[in-house]
């Protein structure tokens, strides 16, 4: 199945989004589609019977900037029942990045849309757990961003040691006794 | 130190202090540590070729708390510096520092935001090695180098 069977197939499940089937090099069948139905047209990809893609295998992003839209998020996708790969692509604009999370289509996609939050700064609405996943947890900025600093001379972060008074060091132990009853 | 020889039996004569820091010295036990490739020359140098049980550092322990030595053998990231701190804080005095290649003393190649451009950031180091990675021999003379800063250390008065 090439990109333009593709692109048809899921045009009749979702009408109202817009696809764009393009050529590649490796001769993945790839195609464009609107931000605002990711999530109906990654249930179709999933739900449909004659393409039933249900292993997501990669899903990144990659940063165009100065161009605008700047983002485009990258779905690589595996069909194990029809032995298909297809690679869909998301253009999100710097101003507004955010989309829908495909999280609840394909589990994978849970820390793989926390990664790509976490170097990219793209927000995926409807996220369960939006936390940073490689970065440190204070760490400001997206690190993959074009115009995001590589070479910065900052101290690293050590946290201080605990402090605890005797009262409260014995409460901490009855507390964990009491958990563990 | 000099023989007596006016007893029967041999008998050496030393200071307290001379005789602490020669047992300090002769069985400095590091703690497993190994961050990156850093860490494969580290093991090299305690296993049978190099031998670093000639010099008394072979025991590697499980446990900072039995630990005298870290070897920082590789590149340390951000988010790893408040783990090797805290492992540091958890070995009891005395304890040394290695600092292991390029990346553990400078960064090394990776001059990014993600890694910490100099352990002495971190903790205090007592002796760099560089290389990328260092030879185990080198690791070796960093562990002599060491043991002889080791000697000099005076008790506290």
């Amino acid at each position: 199945m090439d990109a333009a069977a593709l692109v048809a197939s899921l045009q009749q499940a979702v009408p109202d989004a817009t696809f764009e089937a393009v050529a590649t090099v490796d001769l993945h069948p790839t195609f464009y589609v609107s931000r605002d139905h990711i999530a109906r047209i990654a249930r179709a990809l999933r739900e449909t019977s004659t393409l039933d893609f249900a292993f997501l295998a990669e899903l990144t992003a990659v940063d165009y900037w100065p161009h605008e839209p700047r983002f485009e998020v990258v779905y690589v996708l595996v069909s194990l029942q029809h032995r298909l790969r297809a690679r869909m692509k998301v253009r999100v604009s710097g101003a507004d990045a955010h989309l829908a999370t495909v999280s609840d289509v394909w589990p994978a996609a849970n820390w793989l849309e926390r990664e790509v939050w976490d170097l990219f700064g793209i927000v995926f609405d409807g996220h369960p757990d939006p936390r940073r996943l490689l970065m440190p947890e204070d760490w400001e900025g997206f690190p993959l961003r074009k115009d995001s600093p590589v070479q910065i001379r900052r101290p690293p972060h050590v946290a201080e040691p605990l402090q605890v008074t005797a009262d409260e060091f014995r409460q901490n132990v009855e507390r964990d006794r009491l958990a563990r009853e | 130190m000099g023989i007596e020889s006016e007893y029967e039996i041999p008998v050496l004569t030393t200071t307290v202090e001379k005789m602490v820091q020669w047992a300090r010295r002769s069985s400095i036990w590091p703690v497993t540590f190994g961050l990156a490739c850093c860490a494969i020359e580290m093991m090299a140098m305690s296993c049978s070729r190099y031998d670093v049980a000639r010099f008394g550092a072979e025991v590697f322990r499980g446990s900072p708390r039995q630990s005298d030595l870290m070897i920082i053998a590789g590149r340390l990231s951000r988010k790893m510096a408040p783990a090797l701190r805290r492992i540091y804080d958890q070995m009891p005095e005395p304890k040394w520092v290695i600092s292991m290649g390029a990346c553990a003393s400078i960064g090394g190649v990776f001059d990014n935001y993600a890694i910490v451009q100099g352990v002495d950031q971190v903790v205090p180091v007592d002796v760099y090695v560089p290389g990328c990675p260092p030879r185990p021999e080198s690791l070796i003379y960093g562990i002599v180098e060491l043991q002889r800063k080791i000697a000099q250390q005076r008790l506290a008065s």
